[in-house]
């Protein structure tokens, strides 16, 4: 079953759409998703540990020893993920305080490492770049899909750069159960639920 | 054996490289680090503590060495006269830990300016309200250091948060800890300060 590279890239926008299809990753999902910037913020974070994971591991993979593979994907992620952890500390400090521990938790995501033990390991440079790109991207739209809906219904507002935007207007009433932790459970559920009522090819 | 000596090899180079290329980016973004938590944790209390100050908060600073401890001073300058101090200390015994304060010192008139709450993890809608509610520390405005601070159950005149005592407590012995620190070091911060002038 060989795809196109521009199928690598858009897989992992609906087919294998992280939280959805895969059904990984849940943790960060379900903490973060309070308001749509920390799932942008994490979405992204979470790209970028995976594009970098997964062109290391795939250039890397004749070299490392199959015995020893998961120790060695693991001291990868877990470079890039303290380099996210710094760089968001000195240049989004805000950010970084509402994300918290969900940052350095990236290390045992499972999208990360599935990534790299499922595709890069065995795969070329180029392609493990947009396959790690494709399901970045698909994890970052979840996220934000996922947040968007909780927030809407939970505050009424839209947080964009830190300005939030009424939408609903003054007078509604916020549905705050939407923005606990038992919302995102419901939350996911629905949105899953509305993905499988889109028939499969 | 072959392949164990490979593992190690690969292993100790992949883990050696990580740790080179992670210190590089430590070094460099250390100080940012260090002005962001200064800028987000400490600097809203500098701020209101020190409201109405002409200089730069946060930025103008200064250390002092207490004994093993460093710790940091902010200068507020009022009518042209670096008069006064803000510094952090933590109350022992908040309901969640530590609870960390932002204590501001009028170093004219040996009085406080007013005390903000910097980190804490007391409990949301109780304890927490040190931190969200003004009223609270706008009680510890202008008071004389002399005395000890003291909420009202234990003698004092700090009425403490509804079901909150152990973090009000803390927040007064953290104002405490902050007037001996002051009276310890006094010689050195005028020092400091006069310094500042220039």
């Amino acid at each position: 079953m060989a795809r196109s590279i521009v199928q690598e890239f858009s897989k992992g926008l609906w087919d294998e759409i992280p939280p959805f299809r895969l059904v990984l990753g849940l943790c960060p999902v379900l903490a973060v998703t309070k308001s749509v910037e920390n799932g942008i913020g994490m979405g992204l974070a979470t790209t970028f540990v995976l594009v970098c994971s997964n062109v290391l591991v795939s250039s890397l993979r004749k070299v490392i020893p199959a015995k020893v593979r998961i120790a060695c994907y693991i001291v990868i992620i877990a470079t890039f993920v303290t380099v996210v952890e710094l760089v968001m500390q000195a240049f989004a400090y805000p950010l970084f305080l509402k994300l918290g521990i969900f940052i350095p938790l990236i290390v045992v995501n499972c999208i990360v490492l599935g990534r790299s033990e499922a595709f890069a390991s065995k795969n070329g440079i180029f392609r493990s770049l947009l396959d790690g790109l494709g399901i970045g991207v698909g994890f970052t739209l979840s996220l934000s899909a996922l947040a968007a809906v909780r927030e809407l219904l939970g505050t009424g507002d839209l947080t964009i750069w830190e300005k939030p935007i009424q939408v609903f207007g003054p007078s509604y009433q916020p549905f705050s159960f939407m923005i606990e932790a038992p919302g995102a459970f419901v939350a996911l559920g629905l949105m899953l639920c509305l993905m499988n009522l889109v028939p499969k090819k | 054996m072959r392949e164990m000596i490979k593992m190690l090899i690969v292993l100790t180079i992949l883990a050696t490289l990580s740790g080179g290329l992670l210190a590089a980016i430590r070094d460099n973004t250390k100080d940012r680090i260090e002005n962001q938590v200064l800028e987000f944790v400490q600097g809203p209390a500098i701020r209101s503590i020190l409201e109405g100050a002409s200089n730069e908060l946060v930025v103008d600073r200064f250390q002092i060495k207490d004994g093993d401890t460093e710790r940091t001073f902010f200068v507020g300058v009022f009518e042209g006269e670096p008069r006064a101090i803000a510094f952090e200390t933590f109350g022992k015994g908040g309901y969640g830990g530590d609870v960390g304060l932002m204590v501001g010192i009028d170093t004219k008139d040996a009085k406080l300016l007013g005390v903000g709450v910097t980190t804490h993890a007391e409990t949301p809608g109780m304890g927490a309200k040190a931190k969200t509610d003004p009223s609270f520390v706008a009680q510890f405005k202008n008071l004389p250091l002399a005395e000890p601070i003291k909420v009202t159950g234990d003698g004092g005149t700090i009425n403490a948060i509804s079901g909150a005592t152990l973090t009000s407590r803390a927040v007064c012995s953290a104002t405490n800890d902050a007037a001996k620190i002051y009276e310890k070091l006094k010689p050195q911060l005028a020092d400091k300060l006069k310094e500042f002038k220039k």
